[in-house]
């Protein structure tokens, strides 16, 4: 099966490793992830202010293509998740962010909302199934995982309709499905701390900080996330108590590629 | 431009209704950056529905949000602080010389990790 991909900016650059075992995992699970064309970046924070028009312009242009390439968007980064999902809302619901966008781009036919945002870890359970993971496993993980969800994936709830925004199980039935033990910890929904990061370091130091700290106490050994940002805060702004990788490494592992 | 006016249009890109805020307080209670915020999101509220939009605009909780949402998720009345915050925070850095992060800062605080996310993300926060 092909589903149209944005990868956005991050992922093409130091978040490359993301992008490419993204890709061969899917492949492996029978999903052929394809890069739409001309993409430009989204912006990484979704523009509440509701007269903003010109800086969701670039999350319409991919949520348009996709349309027309079956219908379908799937996205890795979760701020690029973030932006277009919720821009995708605005499009569907908000008449005159509709209006103006429309005006503005001129398509060949309006964009009214039509696409599905998919983000990958959807596109694993929906589309692919964990059971189907789990068969496919070739080195089960065998440790005790911790998932971070942060901010982007789940909040606004109403809108992302993610997970239940105060307990989340997907990226533990993901850790499942590869051989893992999910750890439940308080802080896996906190914000590590974001952009502030480079405004005011304390910060995300303190947050990252609590972050590992609340799953190393519940018996962690290392923690995932689906978010460049997360990553970099806890990995850097973080005291270095637990590795952090990508959800996508583990499966890479799992999976034996 | 009447402080009115202004005051009309903070509400108007905020797009959402601060008169409907019951004061309990709970936005404040679950901010991640409630110790940064001079200003609390639930005083955001109030003070924007009382017109009171001098200090919010020179307050410093404006580039300590996180954007995280987690005040609007926990609103039982629908109000969404993280917009109030936002709106006085773009009215703010439109004026002219008011961007809250200056170029030359950037180099010095840039590591080899840095995700471009982090970058793009706090330019479009703090500067216009
Ligand atoms: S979120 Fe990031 S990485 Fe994702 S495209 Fe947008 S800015 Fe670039
Ligand atoms: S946790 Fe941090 S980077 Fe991650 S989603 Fe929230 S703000 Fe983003
Ligand atoms: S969005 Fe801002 S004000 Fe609201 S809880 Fe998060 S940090 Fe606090
Ligand atoms: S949670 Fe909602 S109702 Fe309660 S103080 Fe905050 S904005 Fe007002």
């Amino acid at each position: 099966m092909k589903i149209s991909y944005y990868p956005g900016c991050t992922l093409k650059t130091k978040a490359k490793d993301l992008d490419k075992i993204a890709r061969l995992c899917a492949s492996v699970l029978g999903v052929e992830m394809e890069e739409i064309e001309n993409w430009q970046c989204c912006g990484a924070v979704y523009p509440m202010g509701t007269d903003e028009i010109a800086t969701k312009l670039s999350a319409v242009r991919a949520l348009d293509h996709a349309k027309k390439n079956g219908g379908k968007l799937l996205t890795l980064c979760s701020a690029c998740h973030n932006v277009i999902k919720r821009t995708n809302e605005d499009m569907k619901t908000n008449k005159d962010i509709r209006f103006r966008a429309n005006n503005y781009l001129q398509l060949d036919e309006p964009y009214g909302g039509e696409t599905e945002v998919l983000h990958y870890l959807e596109m694993l359970k929906t589309v692919v199934g964990f059971d189907n993971i789990k068969k496919a496993v070739k080195n089960p993980l065998n440790r005790k995982i911790g998932a971070y969800y942060g901010c982007l994936l789940l909040r606004p709830s109403g809108v992302m309709a993610f997970d239940n925004p105060e307990n989340p199980t997907i990226i533990e039935d993901f850790i499942r499905a590869i051989g893992g033990t999910p750890v439940i910890y308080p802080f896996r929904n906190e914000c590590c701390g974001a952009y502030v990061a480079l405004k005011n370091k304390d910060l995300p130091k303190q947050k990252s900080c609590k972050v590992l700290a609340s799953a190393k106490e519940k018996g962690a050994e290392e923690v995932i996330t689906a978010c460049p940002l997360c990553l970099y805060n806890l990995q850097v702004n973080g005291d270095g108590i637990l590795p952090v990788r990508y959800f996508t490494e583990l499966l890479a592992e799992a999976l034996g590629v | 431009m009447t402080k009115e006016e202004r005051i009309e249009n903070i509400k108007r890109i905020s797009g959402t209704d601060v008169r409907k805020c019951m004061k309990c307080g709970k936005c404040s209670g679950r901010c991640p950056a409630f110790k940064d915020m001079d200003i609390k999101p639930h005083q955001f509220v109030t003070m924007l529905g009382k017109g009171e939009i001098d200090k919010l605009l020179e307050s410093k909780a404006i580039w300590n949000c996180l954007s995280c949402m987690a005040c609007v998720e926990r609103c039982p009345r629908g109000v969404a602080p993280a917009a109030v915050v936002e709106a006085i925070r773009d009215t703010v850095v439109r004026m002219q010389g008011k961007n809250g992060i200056k170029a030359e800062e950037i180099p010095p605080i840039v590591d080899e990790l840095i995700p471009q996310q982090l970058l793009v993300s706090a330019y479009r926060k703090y500067n216009k």
